[in-house]
């Protein structure tokens, strides 16, 4: 027979961690994280730098110092902690495979499950860069493994491709370990960053940010000898004749993520096009019944922060799904939420009016820089939210809440979209 | 003199404009709250950055650590130095002391995760 536990959350990472506290503190007790590395904290333990924490602790904290908190209140509960376990799959009725070192493979029931994986960084291969495959080309974060963690520095004469925020966090944390970082190249006319990345990990090395920029040729067979920068049109093709060569050792890529959703695919649970991470209704229960996702493997963030609270939601949704509060009392009545105008997404994907008593959250991402703009939330009768916005850009996610009196007069599609001028 | 700055307090970004007579802060605008203010005023008189870093254990394997208050932004690299040249010995634990008055700025580096 099968071993069986109420909740499993695949993923020790910040979502796990605080989805986990989140079902126990609605008395949910028998809950077993499965964590593949061998400590929980996911990424956050690579992230040795500040700025974690602000909306959740009023602090600014760095990466192993906020998993830390996390893992205490996993720890006081006295929530089993599986690390070292890697689950294989998961079927749509909620029986987990798992492997592990110190107890082999194993098949677990669980009343609920919540998918917290993850993402992982966009590879080469993905990115189409011509030229040779010598040694000496790394993802940011791969880099930021082996300097934070492994104590070992990649290179010396250091290119990065792409303005994501760990790219730039590497541009810094590798000149403050004595390497040269020429210039950070960026496809796109904006930072794929936050802008006090760009201030405070840039600016003040004197770092170049070459926007509309990208790499068109590698140079060097066994190892990397150097890449060949060219500015790009509005359509991003690279405009001949400006090309600038750039001696380098080092080629990090910083060039996006990706939810990881293998394990997801494998429940059959269906998968949105546009954020490649599950589609979920308003309390994040995705396309099988009883198993959520919330974090990096539902749509990116780039705020630990807002991880956590949207964790705390799947937590307390899958709490009351075992112990059938969950059950829709009325009648359903739902709505489906439109990406409207410059909006690329938008989580979640429908809304059940007639069950819900929390706050709905709506968070996406807009599709281009927008100055002095509104936010617009609109269904069947009119606007419900409207929101001014001195700048919104795509890297940085928008969360807008409806309050739980406004749900009921919503009638036909929410849309969600962006009003004004684009610059 | 008007200067132009981005508040790297949070990370909203507030874009902030300060009006700079004889090297002092007459006014800021721009920013949401306090923090872009005071941001403001310390980075055009005395720019001040945290610093995290890591330093090596006894047991060849880093522990991540950061300054326990700002440095001064021209002291950031002798700050690195001291980091540099620093072993902890483990097991130690966040806010443990790893280096003491990191370039005589009078601030010490402390342990950020708890490691053995």
């Amino acid at each position: 027979m099968a071993e069986k536990t109420a909740l499993a959350i695949i993923g020790g990472g910040p979502a796990g961690l605080a989805a986990a506290a989140a079902a126990y503190d609605c008395g949910i007790t028998d809950i077993t994280i499965f964590e593949r590395d061998n400590e929980l904290g996911g990424i956050l333990n690579q992230c040795i730098h500040n700025g974690f924490g602000l909306h959740t602790f009023g602090e600014e904290l760095t990466g192993p110092e906020y998993a830390a908190r996390f893992i205490e209140k996993v720890k006081e509960r006295g929530i089993c902690c599986e690390t070292g376990s890697m689950v294989l799959s998961i079927s749509p009725d909620r029986e987990i495979t798992v492997v592990s070192k110190a107890k082999g493979l194993r098949v677990i029931q669980a009343d609920a499950v919540i998918l917290a994986m993850g993402c992982r960084e966009r590879p080469r291969g993905a990115l189409n860069i011509p030229g040779f495959r010598p040694q000496g080309i790394y993802t940011a974060g791969t880099a930021q493994k082996l300097v934070n963690c492994e104590g070992f520095l990649p290179g010396k004469e250091v290119v990065i491709l792409g303005s994501g925020d760990i790219g730039l966090i590497m541009a810094r944390r590798m000149t403050l370990e004595g390497a040269h970082v020429k210039a950070v190249a960026e496809l796109m006319p904006y930072s794929g960053g936050l802008k006090r990345n760009i201030v405070q990990c840039l600016d003040d090395y004197k770092i170049p940010l070459l926007l509309s920029h990208t790499v068109v040729d590698i140079k060097g067979k066994r190892k990397l000898e150097g890449v060949t920068i060219a500015e790009v049109d509005a359509t991003s093709t690279p405009i001949p004749g400006t090309e600038q060569y750039y001696e380098c050792d080092t080629l990090l890529l910083s060039c996006g993520l990706i939810p990881e959703n293998e394990l997801t695919l494998t429940a059959g649970i269906k998968i949105n096009g546009m954020t490649n991470g599950p589609e979920v209704d308003d309390r994040l229960t995705t396309s099988a019944e009883g198993i959520f996702a919330c974090g990096n493997v539902l749509h990116v963030h780039d705020l630990v922060d807002f991880v956590s609270e949207e964790a705390g939601r799947a937590g307390r949704n899958a709490a009351r799904f075992i112990s059938g509060e969950g059950a829709k009392e009325h009648e359903p009545d739902i709505h489906r939420v439109i990406a409207g105008n410059g909006v690329r997404y938008t989580v979640p994907c429908t809304v059940d009016t007639a069950n819900t008593d929390e706050e709905l959250h709506i968070r996406f991402r807009v599709r281009n820089v927008y100055k002095g703009c509104t936010i617009t939330v609109s269904t069947g009768d009119g606007v419900i939210v409207s929101k001014k916005k001195r700048i919104t850009v795509p890297s940085e996610m928008e969360d807008v809440i409806i309050k739980p009196d406004k749900l009921g007069a919503i009638t036909g599609d929410i849309t969600v979209s962006i009003e004004e001028g684009r610059v | 003199m008007t200067r132009e700055l981005i508040c790297i307090g949070c990370p909203m970004g507030c874009e902030l404009t300060a009006e700079v007579e004889d090297g002092k802060v007459i006014s800021v605008t721009g920013n949401t709250c306090g923090v872009g203010k005071k941001y403001a005023e310390t980075e055009i008189t005395a720019p001040v950055r945290t610093v995290t870093s890591t330093v090596m254990s006894d047991k060849g394997k880093p522990v991540p650590v950061k300054s326990a208050g700002a440095v001064p932004k021209d002291k950031i690299f002798d700050v690195m130095k001291d980091i540099k040249s620093a072993v902890v010995t483990l097991p130690v634990k966040i806010g443990d002391v790893a280096v003491t008055d990191a370039a005589g700025t009078g601030v010490d580096i402390i342990v950020t995760k708890e490691s053995f």
